[in-house]
């Protein structure tokens, strides 16, 4: 077996869920090779090649992958990884976007988002919102699977030494061209991979009010999360909604703060290891995931909290 | 310009979803089915594109049981102009809707398609990005705006880091996410009149399509349960729990 991961980086750096997607091919077996795609990518290839378990890593480095286009992606992935038994990629937003177009151009079925690797063929994964857990076997002769990185344990970013060789395959589909991008600046950790995750619900009432989450975060370390009410609102932008449609986490840390605990947003928080909950609601269903509740108003728990926190930390 | 629309007949959002004993499965008998909730927003949508002038002609099409129909009537009724059902009982996974969709985007020629971006019953976030690849088109997917200008369509998308614009040739494939819209509700008059618009039916051979299965369902189970914790009762014992017994700060 040889499989074919898709690094997921930014151009600048490799991002951390590619190492958990090495390690769900670990999972599965053979020997695994590493696309780097994107513009001017040398640091991002560097950095793949002393990842644990890799054995190659290929680059394809220009202008037409600059902001992984899908268009553009699919074909190259398309066309590199037809030599291949599987092409993983974490099921993050740019894997969302384009494998299931590499899938369609090689006429094979696409295994979302796997939470456990079988066997070769067999992988299981969350259906409805995480209320059922399916194990599915796919027959086609290559695998194309993305991958939550949340479910699979990193493998070791130093070690490794792969060789590195360029492509020159470059492909642009001429369908589609990038316009601008508004992405949100902070020096918080990452939310998908942050170890402590403080999220705010509709119970925060304003964006003004997310400013008490970040005090706490910042002592913690954590990152900022939110419910889909809380985006919807607008008190907070897009890309901190957690749950089955936005982003998946499993921090050892979640700290749940005014918000109900609706299947959709648990379906992106229950692996957590540790849950805290702070409603005002005991009824509120959160509670009944959290290790932890409190049933208070937040406006008054969380600067106590604050408080408390300096004085241990 | 014509605009299609693909809608989903899948388990209403609010239901609580159970695993058959035999763990084949959900337990989809009496449970209350509805639109899938993604595709509520692309009808939205392409009613908005109408309403602005920008779309002449809405056609919805839904692939599934003949229960499907529903999900059609509701589409008409929020303002489609015309419905296909592709009717089949067995499950259709994504690649093969994406192949009868194209069989129908090949008949209709449409300048736009707006699909969900995910099923909330199969999660897969694939059928739209598969179809553009079959047809050839560009993609918008994960919509939060969708503005036509000329013979491109810029689409604004929710990705990880924020928002990312795009500009796509027509025709084009665009899937919705939450922020696009807030869907509206269909009044009285307008579920009475779409009962009287066309709906066309056809089958999955009618359009020279094969839906087996690439993937087989091996087995369904249920989550492993969380358990619930202890009630604490204030913020200093929260933080002595976290510090000293859970040590995770
Ligand atoms: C297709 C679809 C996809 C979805 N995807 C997601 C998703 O990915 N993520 C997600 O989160 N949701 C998602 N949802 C929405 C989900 O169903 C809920 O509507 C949402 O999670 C509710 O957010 P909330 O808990 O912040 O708000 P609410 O349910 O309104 O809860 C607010 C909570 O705050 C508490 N509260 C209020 N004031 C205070 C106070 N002063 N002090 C303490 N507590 C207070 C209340 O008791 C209440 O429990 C989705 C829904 C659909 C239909
Ligand atoms: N059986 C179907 N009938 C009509 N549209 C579908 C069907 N399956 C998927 N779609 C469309 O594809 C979107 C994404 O579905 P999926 O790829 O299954 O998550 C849905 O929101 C629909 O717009």
């Amino acid at each position: 077996m040889s499989i074919l991961v898709i690094a997921e980086h930014d151009n600048s750096s490799l991002k951390q869920a590619t190492l958990n997607v090495v390690a769900a091919a670990k999972a599965i077996g053979g020997d695994i090779d590493v696309l780097v795609a994107g513009e001017n990518v040398g640091a991002v290839a560097e950095a793949a090649a002393k990842a644990e378990g890799v054995n190659k890593v290929l680059v394809a480095d220009n202008a037409a992958y600059g902001h992984f286009l899908a268009e553009n992606l699919s074909e190259l992935v398309a066309e590199v990884g037809k030599g291949y038994s599987h092409i993983l990629t974490s099921a993050g937003t740019t894997g969302k976007d384009f494998m299931p177009r590499v899938a369609a151009l090689l006429d094979v079925a696409q295994v979302s988002d796997i939470i456990r690797v079988e066997s070769e063929d067999t992988f299981v994964r969350p259906i409805y919102a995480g209320n059922a857990i399916a194990t599915v076997k796919a027959s086609d002769s290559i695998k194309v699977v993305t991958v939550r990185p949340t479910a699979f344990d990193p493998v070791a970013a130093e070690g490794g030494s792969a060789s590195v060789e360029q492509l020159d395959v470059v492909k642009d589909a001429g369908l589609s061209s990038f316009v601008g991008e508004e992405k949100a600046q902070s020096d918080r950790p990452d939310l998908a991979s942050a170890g402590i995750v403080i999220s705010g619900g509709r119970g925060m009432q304003n964006g003004d009010n997310f400013k008490m989450l970040e005090q706490v975060a910042d002592l913690l370390g954590a990152a900022v999360g939110a419910s889909r009410a809380a985006v919807d609102a607008g008190f907070v932008p897009n890309d901190m909604q957690v749950g089955q449609t936005g982003k998946i986490v499993a921090p050892q840390l979640y700290v749940a703060v005014g918000i109900s605990g609706a299947i959709q947003h648990l379906a992106g928080m229950s692996d957590s290891k540790v849950i805290v909950a702070i409603n005002k609601d005991e009824e509120a269903p959160i509670f009944q995931v959290a290790d932890y509740g409190l049933v208070a108003d937040l406006f008054e728990a969380v600067p106590q909290l604050e408080e408390e926190l300096k004085k241990v930390l | 310009m014509k605009v299609l629309v693909a809608v989903k007949r899948v388990i209403d959002y609010n239901v609580k979803v159970r695993v058959k004993p035999d763990n084949t499965g959900v337990d989809l008998a009496n449970v209350k089915m509805a639109m899938n909730p993604f595709c509520e927003i692309a009808v939205e949508e392409a009613v908005r594109l109408k309403e602005k002038g920008v779309a002449s002609e809405i056609v919805v099409v839904s692939i599934g049981p003949k229960a499907s129909q529903e999900q059609i009537r509701t589409a008409l009724a929020l303002g489609a102009d015309r419905g296909i059902h592709i009717e089949t009982d067995e499950e259709v996974q994504s690649l093969e809707a994406a192949k009868l969709l194209k069989a129908v985007v090949e008949k209709e020629e449409p300048k736009l398609v707006i699909l969900g971006k995910q099923s909330i019953d199969s999660d897969n976030n694939q059928t739209g990005q598969m179809l553009a690849a079959l047809t050839g088109m560009g993609q918008g997917t994960f919509a939060s705006e969708v503005v036509v200008d000329g013979d491109k369509v810029n689409v604004t998308r929710e990705v990880d880091g924020g928002l990312m614009t795009v500009a796509l040739n027509l025709p084009a494939v665009v899937t919705t996410d939450l922020r696009l819209n807030e869907p509206r509700y269909a009044s009285l008059p307008n579920i009475m009149k779409a009962k009287k618009k066309p709906l066309d039916s056809m089958s999955p051979a009618d359009l020279g399509v094969d839906v087996a299965a690439r993937l087989s369902t091996l087995k369904v189970e249920a989550p492993a349960a969380r358990q619930a914790g202890i009630k604490v009762a204030d913020v200093a014992e929260l933080v002595d729990k976290l510090k000293n017994e859970a040590k995770v700060i």
